[in-house]
């Protein structure tokens, strides 16, 4: 019931990444191409979900635990470290450089476009690479990290 | 490139907000595209049949929407093969390096008012403008 549940979601979410239109590199890059001619398609979609969810959450948050498993897993980490700043920049210039990012990048899979699925192999070894620097090199922040709570996303 | 459809993008994203929604509220998880995708390839064996199973939905919705009539535009692609890859390996090892992203930060994040998220999006989008500043108007040049 829970991986049902699961896909339903999946599906909806795909859903709307196509009709927004974010699941075009081209519509992305658009937005991100504030000197040239700017599309702001990419905010209209991120202000509708961001509405969207807010509301949702709260209400959610009110609920003692979810229908079908135990705890509700709200991310709890608070902290502004710099593996969440280099981590995001360097996120940032992958996204820059193709204008994908993991979800679009996964649903596109759906149209077996060779450059899409050699962009999702490469995100996939940037993951695994990552989590064994992670645990290899365990710094102090990293311990901490994982100590600290539920991650974001 | 299709024109601006504000009620589109607007429609789009409020499903995707919903589908953010029901994933907490029925099984209790954030709808971060790259933690499910990252627990899918850590070690431990529990855990991942829903993580699938909501990575099976993203990849359906497209093949469902196509039997209903709606367009499927071929994404364009770089011609550039070391560029492809050199973007998906950034894409995967920043957002697990930062905890997330343009979903668990940008939009679940943000609609918790988590300043970590805040501040990773502002980071994500910054860093993103810049790249393609510098790649489409070389910038000082």
């Amino acid at each position: 019931m829970v991986a049902l549940v699961s896909f339903g979601c999946g599906l909806i979410f795909g859903v709307g990444l196509l009709i927004s239109g974010m699941t075009q590199p081209a519509k992305v890059l658009g937005f991100l191409d504030v000197l040239g001619q700017w599309d702001p398609t990419l905010a209209f979609v991120m202000a509708g979900a961001v509405i969207a969810s807010s509301l949702g959450y709260a209400l959610a948050r009110r609920a003692k635990r979810p229908a079908f498993t135990a705890k509700l897993l709200w991310p709890t980490r608070t902290d502004i470290d710099r593996s969440l700043i280099v981590g995001s920049v360097l996120f940032g210039i992958g996204w820059g450089l193709v204008g994908l990012c993991p979800g679009p990048a996964l649903e596109n899979l759906a149209t077996l476009s060779l450059p899409v699925i050699v962009f999702v192999l490469a995100m996939i070894a940037g993951m695994i690479v990552q989590d064994l620097w992670q645990s290899r090199v365990p710094s102090a922040e990293a311990v901490e990290g994982g100590a600290l709570g539920i991650s974001d996303g | 490139m299709a024109s601006f459809d504000p009620i589109s993008a607007l429609l789009g994203g409020v499903l995707i907000g919903i589908a953010s929604v029901l994933l907490m509220a029925l099984i209790g998880r954030i709808a971060g595209i790259s933690g499910i995708l990252g627990g899918v390839l850590a070690i431990s064996p529990d855990d991942k049949a829903w993580r699938l199973a909501f990575i099976a939905g993203l990849i359906a919705a497209p093949v469902l929407m196509s039997f209903l009539g709606h367009p499927l535009p071929e994404p364009q692609m770089p011609a550039s093969w070391i560029e492809v890859v050199a973007a998906g390996f950034l894409v995967g090892f920043g957002a697990r390096l930062g905890g997330g992203c343009t979903s668990g930060h940008g939009v679940c994040g943000v609609a918790r008012l988590s300043a970590r998220s805040i501040a990773a999006t502002a980071i994500f989008v910054a860093s993103a403008m810049a790249v393609v500043a510098i790649m489409r108007h070389g910038l000082g040049g």
